[in-house]
Order: C-alpha cells, then sequence, then structure tokens
C-alpha cells in the first residue's frame, strides 16, 4: 500500500498528513480524538534534519498531553550515509527520536508502528523499532542490509547467502525474516480497514517488551528470551 | 575468572580485553558474572557461516562494587567480531538492564567496544539493540544513571552509536569513536571523495572523543587508562539528568541550535571555531589536562540535555 | 568448523585451587581458553573447535608437549580457536595452566 492508500483506509473521513522532504506529519480523527501521524515516506534517508524535525513532532505531542496515540508510518532508507551528517552526531538525533518515541509510550501515548516499504539500520531503530507496537503491511522490505552488502562484509558467495536466507531468519533481509525474530508484531490485512487493525493492535499491547518471546516462539529468535531471562535469574531475580 | 592487569592506573583501555577493564574499572574483587563462559551459551548462528564462537558470545555482563557502592556493568569485547551485536551478545545486555529495573544499583556501566549489528545475525542484534534502547529508558526514568564508556578498538558504531546516544551519561577517550555509519561504509556508498576511510586524523576530528566531547556528544573526556575511566564513572554517576520530557525538550532545544549554528560546517575545526576554541588545528595533540582547560571555557559542551 | 578432542592420564593435580579461568580472544590468529577444574586429578581433557581444517596432528603434538610441561591434572580445557599459530596456542595455554595455580 502507498501511504495515500494507508491515510485513506485510515481516515475516511479526512486528515491533516502531508509529506514534506519525505518527512510525514499530521493527524487525523481516530476514536472519538485523534491519532498523531509520523513518519519517512518514499525511501527517504533519515539524516539529522528529518529526525529532529520528527523527535520534535512527538514531543508537540507529549506536551499537550491527552494520551494522542502516535502512528509511526515508515518507508525509509537507511541512516543517511554523509560526512557532515556524522560530524554533526546523527547517533545522537536519532537516539533523541528513539527516545521521545519511548518516552511518549511511557507517558501513556500509543505509539505504533507501521512499515509499508523499506526501511533499513539505524533509521528502523529510531522509528519503528522505537514503538510500542509495530505492524508490517505485505510488500514491505525492513531490512538491517541488503545480501550483497552482507556478501561483501561476510566475504560468503551471494548464492550461497540467498540459498541459506531461505530458512535462516535470523540473518535474511525482509518482513517476514523481522516477523520471525519478534521485531515485527503483527502483519495487517490491506484488504480490510485499517483503523480497527491498528485499535486492536494498541488495545492489546502488552506493557513488558515482547519481541524475544515472540522471537522464540516463531523461531526466528531461539535464545535471546531464554539468555535475557537467565541473566535476570542469575542477578538474584525472576 | 578475569583478565588481570598488571597496573591499572597506567594499563591502556583500549589494549585492554572486556575483562581487565572491569577488573580495573571496579573496587578490588568484587565482580560476579551472569552468564559466565563455563555455561557455554555461545552463538547458536555463527557455525552456519563456519565461524568459531566465543564462550560469552563478547558480552561479559555481571554485577560489581563501584567505591563501595554496588554498580551492574555490561562490557563489549571488541576484537570478537568487532564486538558486534549477535543473539545472544544483545540478550545479555538486554537481560542486565532488565534486572537493573528490579535491582535499582547506584548506576548501569556500560562499556562499549563495538561494530554495531552481527551481520550474520543481523535481525537479532538489530531487534536487541531496539530492546536495549527501550531496557535504558525504562532503567532511566526508576532515576539509575546509564553510564557510557568508549575508548575501545571498536568505538561505538551502528547501533552502538543510538545506544550510546540513549544512555544518561558518556566517558571517551582520544581513539573512542561515535558514529552510526563508519567511515569504510560511507565511503563505499558514496565514495572516497566524500569520506576517505583511510584519513585517520579525518576519521578522529569527526567522530573522534574530542570532537564529541566539544560538541556535548560526550560528558567527559578520560586518558585512555583504565584509572581515568574509572574516575570519569565515578564523577558522572553523581550528575546525571532525569529521563523526563524536560530532559528531552532540552534536548531538542540543544540539537536544534546545533544545526542553526553548524549545519553548513564541513571541517570539525570550524565548529570547534565558532565554539570559540582559538587555536582548532592544535586541538587534536592537546594533552587530557590541557584539553580540560579548554573544555572550561566553553560553557554549552557541557549539559543535563541527553 | 572441525572438533578435536584429546585425553591425557596425569600423574597428579595442578596445584593451586583456582577452580575455573578464561585467557585469550576469539580473533584472528588468536583462541580462547577455558579451563575448569572438574576432573579427576589423574586425567586432563582438551576440546578445541577450530575453523582451519586439517590439522589434528599439529594439535595433538602441540597439546602433548603442554601436558607435559604443565601437568594439568583435574583440568577440563576448552578451545575456541581463531586460527592461531602453535606457538600461541602454547604460550596461551601455559597462561591458562599458571592462572589456574593461584
Amino acid at each position: 500500500m502507498t501511504l495515500a492508500e494507508i491515510l485513506d483506509s485510515l481516515f475516511p473521513d479526512g486528515h491533516t498528513v502531508a509529506v514534506a522532504d519525505g518527512i510525514v506529519s499530521g493527524d487525523g480523527p481516530f476514536r472519538g480524538g485523534r491519532l498523531a501521524v509520523i513518519g519517512v515516506d518514499g525511501g527517504t534517508p533519515l539524516g539529522i534534519e528529518g529526525a529532529c524535525r520528527l523527535s520534535g513532532l512527538v514531543l508537540d505531542v507529549v506536551r499537550r498531553g491527552g494520551g494522542t496515540p502516535i502512528l509511526v508510518a515508515v518507508d525509509s532508507g537507511s541512516q543517511r550515509m554523509s560526512r557532515r551528517d556524522e560530524l554533526l552526531g546523527l547517533n545522537e538525533y536519532l537516539a533523541h527520536l528513539a527516545k521521545t518515541l519511548l518516552l511518549a509510550d511511557a507517558q501513556g501515548h500509543a505509539t505504533i508502528g507501521l512499515v509499508y516499504g523499506h526501511s533499513a539500520a539505524g533509521a528502523f531503530i529510531a522509528t519503528a523499532l522505537a514503538t510500542r507496537v509495530l505492524a508490517g503491511l505485505p510488500g514491505a522490505n525492513p531490512t538491517v542490509m541488503d545480501l550483497p552488502s552482507v556478501a561483501r562484509v561476510t566475504k560468503l558467495p551471494l548464492d550461497r547467502l540467498e540459498a541459506m536466507a531461505k530458512d535462516t531468519p535470523v540473518f535474511a533481509p525482509g518482513l517476514d525474516n523481522m516477523v520471525q525474530t519478534g521485531a515485527v508484531h503483527a502483519v495487517l490485512d490491506p484488504g480490510q480497514p485499517l483503523a480497527p487493525q491498528i485499535a486492536a493492535l494498541m488495545d492489546d499491547r502488552s506493557d513488558a517488551d515482547i519481541r524475544d518471546r515472540l522471537g522464540a516462539e516463531r523461531g526466528g529468535r531461539p535464545v535471546a528470551g531464554d539468555i535475557a531471562d537467565r541473566v535476570m535469574r542469575e542477578a538474584g531475580l525472576g | 575468572m578475569i583478565d588481570r592487569l598488571a597496573d591499572p592506573t597506567s594499563a591502556s583501555w583500549y589494549e585492554a580485553s572486556a575483562r581487565a577493564r572491569i577488573d580495573g574499572l571496579l573496587d578490588a574483587g568484587g565482580f560476579r558474572e551472569f552468564v559466565g563462559p563455563e555455561q557455554r551459551r555461545m552463538s547458536p548462528h555463527l557455525p552456519l557461516f563456519d565461524l568459531p564462537r566465543a564462550f560469552d558470545d563478547g558480552m561479559v555482563v555481571g554485577e560489581g562494587i563501584l567505591d563501595g557502592r554496588p554498580v551492574l556493568v555490561a562490557a563489549q569485547e571488541g576484537r570478537f567480531m568487532g564486538g558486534a551485536f549477535g543473539e545472544v551478545h544483545g540478550a545479555k545486555l538486554v537481560g542486565l538492564l532488565r534486572a537493573a529495573r528490579q535491582r535499582k544499583p547506584a548506576a548501569v556501566l556500560i562499556l562499549f567496544d563495538t561494530g554495531g549489528v552481527r551481520l550474520q545475525e543481523a535481525n537479532a542484534g538489530e531487534t536487541a539493540i531496539a530492546e536495549v534502547m527501550r531496557a535504558i529508558a525504562e532503567v532511566r526514568a526508576l532515576g539509575v544513571p546509564v553510564i557510557g564508556l568508549i575508548g575501545g578498538r571498536a568505538g561505538a558504531y551502528g547501533g552502538g552509536g543510538l545506544i550510546a546516544g540513549t544512555c544518561s551519561r558518556l566517558a571517551v577517550s582520544e581513539s573512542g569513536r561515535i558514529s552510526v555509519s563508519g567511515p569504510e561504509v560511507i565511503e563505499t556508498n558514496r565514495g572516497a571523495e566524500e569520506f576517505d576511510s583511510r584519513d585517520r586524523a579525518l576519521v578522529w576530528r569527526t567522530m573522534g572523543g574530542k570532537h564529541r566531547r566539544l560538541t556535548g556528544g560526550a560528558d567527559a573526556f578520560a586518558d585512555d587508562t583504565v584509572a581515568a575511566f574509572r574516575a570519569a564513572a565515578l564523577n558522572l554517576i553523581g550528575r546525571a539528568p532525569a529521563f523526563d520530557l524536560a530532559t528531552l525538550e532540552a534536548e531538542q532545544a540543544r540539537l536544534e541550535q546545533r544545526l542553526a549554528r553548524f549545519g553548513d560546517c564541513r571541517e570539525a575545526t570550524e565548529i570547534w571555531s565558532r565554539l570559540g576554541v582559538n587555536d582548532p588545528a592544535a586541538v587534536p595533540a592537546t594533552t587530557a589536562s590541557a584539553f580540560d582547560a579548554l573544555l572550561s571555557g566553553l560553557g554549552e559542551t557541557t549539559h543535563d540535555a541527553r | 568448523m572441525e572438533k578435536l578432542s584429546f585425553r591425557h592420564a596425569t600423574p597428579g593435580p595442578l596445584p593451586g585451587r583456582k577452580s575455573q579461568a578464561i585467557t585469550g580472544v576469539v580473533a584472528s590468529g588468536n583462541l580462547e581458553i577455558l579451563l575448569e577444574r572438574v576432573l579427576e586429578p589423574t586425567v586432563c581433557t582438551v576440546e578445541i573447535e577450530t575453523p582451519i581444517r586439517g590439522y589434528g596432528d599439529v594439535w595433538e603434538a602441540v597439546i602433548a608437549d603442554f601436558v607435559a610441561r604443565a601437568r594439568p591434572g583435574g583440568l577440563r580445557i576448552t578451545i575456541n580457536d581463531g586460527g592461531a599459530r602453535p606457538d600461541t596456542v602454547s604460550l596461551r595455554l601455559l597462561q591458562g595452566a599458571r592462572l589456574m595455580e593461584v
């Protein structure tokens, strides 16, 4: 689905969501209140200006209070890779954006990620992965790194990596693998109205971070939850 | 159970192993490791790639005493797989931070030494980084400082740079680089005219410890010794910012101001000059004590907006 | 990965009371060694995982030499190899045994 299709499905009565320089902002009516929408569209790489704009938008919602939920819609590139972005501290801008989403969640604003296109690496961590519940739409393609780049770094032949990717969700790109890892909670049905599906995910959300549990249940991250629990036990807890 | 340092006062943080850093950082004899190497909880994925595994998957976590106070501590081993986040590696840090929510230690110390996500376990590593960031926010919201120490050979790159930016406070040494995309990644994607990764001086100026400290990306600058990092950690624990709306509003203002003031700069030396540094070209060679004197004259580099 | 395993008889226990030690790191040309005092004092076992195949004879010789020199009775030794040269392996093994002797 395109962003326009998503917004039409979410807000049949209209909305104020607009895109400028790839950065999504606005809101629309939702369950008697508003749903704030932020995000990255058009495969845009996330740099310092975009991240700063998004974090400012999240803080605006938190400052106004009232528990307005926040949808983070993502079809981004990777983090913008440039000398200038790093010179000016891209890690701080991306971390700050993630922190504003984590703060919003802690202060009662449900945060829902929706990955409907591409996203990768630092941009994915700072946006979609910083929400409480992350949903995907069929056709979405979140990755950490594409296989040709993995082949370059690991010095493994691409055809061997492609063969391994078929049954090794822990490293292979794509939505299904992110679902199996537990990073993406659910895949939405584009044939049905999105608003009730988003609402159901919000109502269902857990206070705990259940991604490692999901990853174990789905087989994509077999040991993470067990290791984290074991550390807690040895720390005298649980 | 640990590598010993002959003399922590002068031992290099950069050269030390993860275990030796912990040993020199904490009060003597008090470290207790969780999920230690004898449990052999190694990566279930590296054998698929015919790669050797480490008993601790490059992450050492446990509890100890720092200057008489209980702390939880995590240290990455930058020489194993570049300190990268794999499934077990990341989950140990997640578990430690979850334990901190209940234990409420005097601080959680994270000894960064990482190139980012381990590509052979990319999805698990990436998700673990997101889990770590959420857990840090929760720990900080409870009033427990999370202090990052950055001075290892792998720096704090990729998701490691994002985790660093989530900590309450950061101490960094000259060789401790903090960045998202590494020099080689930028060069591969954009060409050597954008970033010549072999130009080490450029790497240091752009993402090294002094630059991060000067621009407020880190809160303390430490000499490359284990003793200096211990002193910096002790100093930072006492003045950690809260994790609340006021702090993040202040950080928003700080980052917006940085864009407005330095957004047109191409070189670190231009930024340093605008900050009020009289001789920017001399900064890379400045000793730690002279650098501290320089910092004390530049008020805005020290802040609570993180 | 190639897995190797050796078992040696030893005249008696390695001196010292340390129950466990780890030394080295899994990096190119290096290795990590975990030593655990968990066996009968007349036995030492060494298990190795290495990405470099076909050097079983060399490992066998290096381990036999180490056992003769250090007499590491009672130790279970486990090695994660990153492609270390034989002299590095010898050095690290002796280092590890010394760590156990405190």
